[in-house]
């Protein structure tokens, strides 16, 4: 067993358990703790997959960016402390078999499928590489590029709007 | 490493997701969930990139690229979605004290 498959295992044991830890703990901020674990075993994924471009960008805008945001709502709300009611125990039982058997039905669909033999390549192949993606996103991709800068700006408008204060928007109707 | 490995750690992944949605009533682990069942169809698409870029005919130096082209854009309308998402979750934690979803129920009537 070489360095690449116990990096490979050890990630996917850290992922699946920050993963089942981000749903179990009670506080908020615990679940965002754990999704930043989850995030950064994701990005080592990508890294095995020699995928730098991605590991990178996905470092910087969900561990770093999107986590934050969430860390931040949730400092704003004063939400430290589960203020979550308890819950029927037998619904819990039920979302749970309910994910298992999901689970079950697409492992049972996808044991046999023609991919077998198929290996995903580790370490090599430079399609991962900035140089390539970069050519690549602002020749062929150019145009979906550029309209996700448009969504990013209508997003940016529509968080402002959201977010801004209910009387003072209904004030200014009633002035207008 | 087999591609199988990547989809099924993917799929656990997935599965997990689900079960937190269905589990939890507070919508900030909601989108939390939400966040890591797209972690687990990025991983499953530069997986499947890789293989297929392992397949190639020779000469074709840009076989897969386009999966992971995809993962980016993902990620661009994830954080979009992030954004507009935790908007609402601040209007209406502002409207009802509570980001227990179960309050969303009202919306029905």
């Amino acid at each position: 067993m070489g360095i690449t498959q116990i990096l490979f295992w050890f990630l996917s044991a850290l992922a699946l358990f920050s993963a089942v830890m981000v749903i179990a703990s009670r506080n908020p901020v615990y679940s965002v703790l754990w999704l930043i674990v989850v995030f950064f075993a994701i990005s080592g994924h990508y890294l095995l997959l020699n995928a730098q471009f991605l590991a990178i960008v996905n470092i910087i805008v969900y561990a770093g960016a999107i986590m934050v945001l969430f860390l931040f709502v949730i400092m704003l709300m004063n939400l430290h402390k589960s203020s979550e009611p308890k819950r029927n125990k037998w619904l819990n039982i039920a979302g749970v078999l309910a994910g298992g058997c999901l689970l079950l039905v697409l492992v049972a669909a996808l044991k046999s499928a023609e991919t077998k033999s198929s290996m995903a390549v580790m370490g090599t192949g430079d399609i991962g590489l900035i140089e390539n993606l970069g050519k690549a996103l602002f020749t062929d991709y150019v145009i979906p590029f550029e309209i996700s800068s448009v969504l990013f700006l209508s997003a940016m408008v529509g968080a402002v709007v959201l977010g801004k204060k209910e009387s003072s928007f209904r004030s200014e109707k009633e002035s207008a | 490493m087999p591609v199988n490995y990547y989809i099924f750690l993917s799929l656990a992944l997935f599965a997990i997701g689900i079960v937190g949605v269905l589990v939890r009533r507070n919508a900030i682990v909601f989108f939390m969930c939400i966040e890591i069942m797209l972690n687990a169809v990025n991983l499953l698409l530069v997986a499947f990139s890789k293989m297929h870029h392992a397949n190639q005919a020779a000469g074709l130096a840009n076989v897969g690229i386009d999966g992971q082209l995809f993962v980016f854009f993902i990620m661009v309308v994830a954080a979009a979605e992030v954004s507009v998402g935790l908007a609402i979750i601040v209007m209406l934690f502002r409207n009802v004290h509570s980001v227990n979803v179960n309050f969303l129920n009202r919306l029905k009537h």
